[in-house]
């Protein structure tokens, strides 16, 4: 019998279904597992993804693309296959496509993360014969902290950067990270404030009847003397250039995976480096392959060759899927719109 | 250990260099006075000598994390930093335990002469009580490479608000052969003189590179001029009836060349001449290859000496009849150069020839030839100035010769370590020699952060074969490779060597079959190797 999925130039493919999973070039049918650049793709025919994905995809493809929504767990048939999507906690509308025929199970993990976030449903460990996981932090030295410790980190930089006088400037990207944290600050410190691409997220999610606190959107009027004492969540790709003009004297801080490494820090160039990923940190990769109980595990972007040769060592049957997913941070469009 | 700890957390926080004194100085503010001298001692890479060998490091490590050699080693290439490495991988400490950095040091060099077993039980123990920052910092205790990112400048000007000295007396201070273990704080920094120690060198002026063009530096006649040897720059002193030999790395170095011994009867007591330590045949300094065969020997074999002889080419004069004289300006301290050296009439010791032509043209016909003379180009030093502290714009200026270029291709790749460990940053280069490439050089720096990333992502796409971390990919890239100098080498399969290579540019503009071939690189060998 053939494989349920199999690896195209095109992306993953289901031929027994006729359709692709987070396609790199253009299909005629795409389930898409989550709205961020790399894994939801402009072009296709057809695209299939949870309900809560769509007004992102929307804004981003464009409003007249053709997309079926689901919801989490909801089966739908595509010939003698069923299509379910999952919740993967990784940003909000994430999901892990879970693929079925007869008794061969598949599942595309898309990214995940295993660990709490306000912004987003968390990840469900779902049973499989065939696991298709994302690796961008397969390496032990990246170990997340409860993410509590992680805001409370920030929430004393945003203060002390207060009692400074100075603006806070935290990077972090447009769709997911940047709710994250707005979700999740202590936001009686003080107002917070948006770069375009971030606000343009927010808009469309609050349209979409999302909860999201407060923030307001900087434009060129925007008097940098208001800004101070404020937060004000970016892009990583606004630091450098000169919108940050607009912020007077301020504190940048970068929130990435990344941010575990001095060197990675470093090399930001910002003042501060918290530790907040939405991706998986390696027990969570470890934990959630376990759970899914699969014996064959597909490693896709991220430290692939290291992370399959220690899932074979731990007995697995592990293989490396070139992709042209990228990292955290490489989620991000390249085109920050500027407002 | 956890001011120490907080000290490193500071500096690491940020970038700027005005909060990096502020928590130099108030950690020296807060910091019991044997901390502060360790402090010192270990951000002037004063370590003691490494209690541990590294290869034991990872092993424990990989022990007490639970996972395989290998997966540690893999690891540790990633993140770049063995110190880091290891305090990331160590599951989280249970129970903390609070020593002062004075305590830990001296256990540490205890810890030198015990068995492999008590110090693993040290070591491992230590680990398990040390929280993730405490743990890096001890561990960089071990391996050393303690740079902090406080340059010897920075913690000088520190040091110097901290006691209200003056930032030049201070450097003069913290150079020389000092010991954390036998001198003291109140000896080092605060007492009423400089330390009389015999051996202690000046801090060596450095020159900035020129950008401009020189006639932005006036008539050639205010400034002296001679070439830029290519040696090693050194400190010779002659005090007390002794000989010191110092490097500008900071290095004694008077064992490794013993033709410098002659220098303790050609030269007077309570002198010190600044030159460079370079290979020479009697009639013409050699490649800077010749003396690289010396370099990292401590004792010297006959055969040695006589393929690698060595001599000072004297360029500047700090200390004469134990008179200090960096403040004398430039052309007075070489006219009293040259009587040392004529007085000295040694045939280690020459001097730096000065390049007499009447105009910045003819000057820069004679640099473009430097080359040819086994020289890096041409020093300019005002005849005004005195000898300052580090490198300092204005005086002196280095006006080196344009760098070798060649257009290779990239044909592997390799992730970087540490700042770039997410990204394909180290590349191999080769030529064409008929259809084939041939791979002849790495280099490492040289792109932005931007262009890095576009090739990582080529990198990715365009992978033709994986062997362990090295990816061949398909060659189509083309970067022009500069370098300093070329040698015959029969430890490369290529059979040169290059000196110093680093990207210049990305030549987008090049297809791949518009590279340079092996003839030219071979032609480059014979021309300047
Ligand atoms: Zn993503
Ligand atoms: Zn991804």
């Amino acid at each position: 019998m053939n494989p349920l999925l199999v690896f195209r130039p095109e992306g993953i493919y289901c031929p027994a279904g006729d359709f692709y999973i987070d396609p790199w070039k253009p299909v005629h049918k795409a389930v898409i597992t989550h709205a961020h650049a790399d894994h939801s793709r402009g072009g296709m025919k057809a695209y299939l993804a949870h309900h809560d994905s769509i007004p992102v995809m929307r804004h981003r493809l464009g409003s007249d693309i053709k997309v079926q929504g689901a919801g989490y767990g909801e089966v739908i048939r595509i010939n003698d296959v069923e299509v379910s999507l999952h919740p993967a906690g990784h940003i909000i509308g994430s999901a892990q496509v879970r693929v079925a025929r007869h008794d061969e199970v598949w599942v595309v993990s898309g990214d995940y993360k295993t660990g709490p976030d306000h912004s987003c449903a968390p990840f469900e460990p779902v049973r499989c014969h065939h696991f298709i996981t994302e690796s961008t932090f397969g390496l032990p030295v990246f170990k997340w902290k409860p993410q509590e410790e992680v805001f409370d980190e920030i929430n004393r930089w945003w203060s002390q950067t207060q009692a400074e006088g100075k603006t806070a400037l935290i990077l972090a990207y447009s769709l997911g990270k940047a709710q994250r944290i707005l979700q999740s600050v202590d936001s009686t410190i003080g107002p917070v404030f948006t770069h375009g691409a971030v606000e343009n997220v927010n808009q469309v999610l609050r349209q979409a009847k999302h909860t999201l606190k407060p923030t307001t959107r900087i434009t060129r009027e925007t008097n940098s003397d208001e800004l101070k004492g404020a937060l004000v969540i970016a892009p990583p790709s606004a630091l450098g250039t000169s919108w940050t003009k607009r912020l007077g004297d301020f504190s940048s801080a970068v929130a990435s995976g990344w941010m575990q490494v001095r060197g990675m820090r470093r090399r930001r160039n910002a003042d501060r480096g918290f530790v907040l990923s939405d991706h998986a940190d390696w027990p969570g990769l470890n934990e959630a392959i376990e759970a899914t109980g699969a014996e064959h595990i597909h490693v896709t972007h991220g430290y692939t060759g290291i992370f399959s040769n220690w899932l074979k060592e731990k007995g697995y049957n592990a293989t490396v899927v070139e992709t042209e997913y990228g990292g955290e941070e490489d989620d991000e469009p390249t085109k920050t719109d500027e407002v | 250990m956890k001011a120490f700890a907080r000290l490193f957390v500071a500096l690491d926080q940020t970038t700027k260099t005005n909060a990096r004194l502020a928590a130099l100085r108030s950690f020296f503010e807060e910091a019991d006075k044997k901390d502060a001298i360790w402090c010192i001692a270990l951000l002037t890479h004063r370590r003691p000598k490494r209690p541990v060998k590294t290869p034991l490091l990872h092993e424990w490590a990989a022990e007490a994390a639970e996972i395989p050699l290998w997966l540690f080693e893999e690891t540790y290439h990633v993140v770049g930093d063995l110190a880091e490495t290891i305090s990331l991988i160590l599951p989280e400490a249970e129970k903390r335990e609070e020593k002062t950095l004075n305590e830990r040091m001296l256990e540490l060099i205890s810890l030198g002469k015990k068995e492999e077993a008590d110090k693993k039980a040290y070591i491992t123990s230590t680990w398990s009580h040390l929280s993730r920052q405490e743990c890096f910092v001890f561990n960089k205790l071990i391996t050393g490479g303690f740079r902090m990112g406080v340059s010897a400048r920075n913690l000088t000007r520190a040091l110097a608000a901290h006691t209200g000295q003056d930032v030049n007396v201070i450097a003069h201070r913290l150079m020389g052969d000092w010991r954390p273990e036998t001198t003291t704080f109140e000896a080092l920094i605060e007492s009423e003189a400089v330390d009389a120690d015999a051996g202690k060198p000046y801090p060596f002026y450095l020159a900035y590179p020129l950008e401009d063009k020189p006639s932005v530096l006036g008539a050639p006649g205010d400034w002296i001029i001679e070439d830029k040897w290519d040696g090693i720059r050194g400190q010779i002193i002659r005090r007390n009836g002794e000989l010191f030999v110092w490097s500008r790395g900071e290095e004694l170095v008077t064992d490794k060349y013993p033709e410098y011994s002659s220098f303790l009867t050609s030269v007077s007591d309570g002198t010190v001449i600044d030159g460079e330590i370079i290979c020479h045949d009697g009639k013409a300094p050699l490649h800077f290859g010749v003396l690289q065969k010396r370099i990292g020997r401590k004792t010297v074999s006959r055969k040695l000496l006589e393929e690698a002889p060595v001599k000072l080419i004297a360029y500047d004069l700090l200390e004469y009849q134990g008179k200090d004289l960096r403040e004398i300006p430039q052309h007075d301290r070489r006219a009293l150069l040259e009587n040392v050296v004529e007085q000295a009439n040694d045939s280690c010791l020459l001097i730096s020839p000065v390049v007499n032509l009447p105009d910045w043209a003819q000057l820069e016909a004679y640099r473009a030839k430097a080359r040819d003379r086994n020289s890096e180009g041409l020093m300019l030093k005002r005849r005004s100035a005195s000898y300052k502290v580090g490198r300092k714009r204005g005086d002196w200026w280095k006006w080196k010769i344009e760098p070798l270029v060649i257009d290779a291709v990239l044909i592997y790749a390799m992730r970087g370590h540490g700042r770039r460990a997410n990204l394909y940053t180290d590349y191999t280069f080769a030529v064409w020699k008929g259809k084939e490439l041939v791979p002849f050089t790495k280099a490492y720096s040289g792109l932005t952060d931007k262009e890095f990333q576009r090739v990582d992502a080529f990198i990715k796409k365009n992978t033709i074969d994986r062997f362990g971390p090295v990816r061949s990919v398909n060659p189509e890239l083309v970067f022009e490779i500069a370098f300093e100098g070329i040698r015959a080498s029969n430890r490369h399969k290529s059979g040169v060597a290059l000196r110093f290579p680093r990207i210049s540019r990305w030549r987008e503009d090049k297809p791949a079959h518009e590279a340079n071939t092996f003839q030219d690189l071979i032609r480059m060998l014979e021309a300047y190797g």
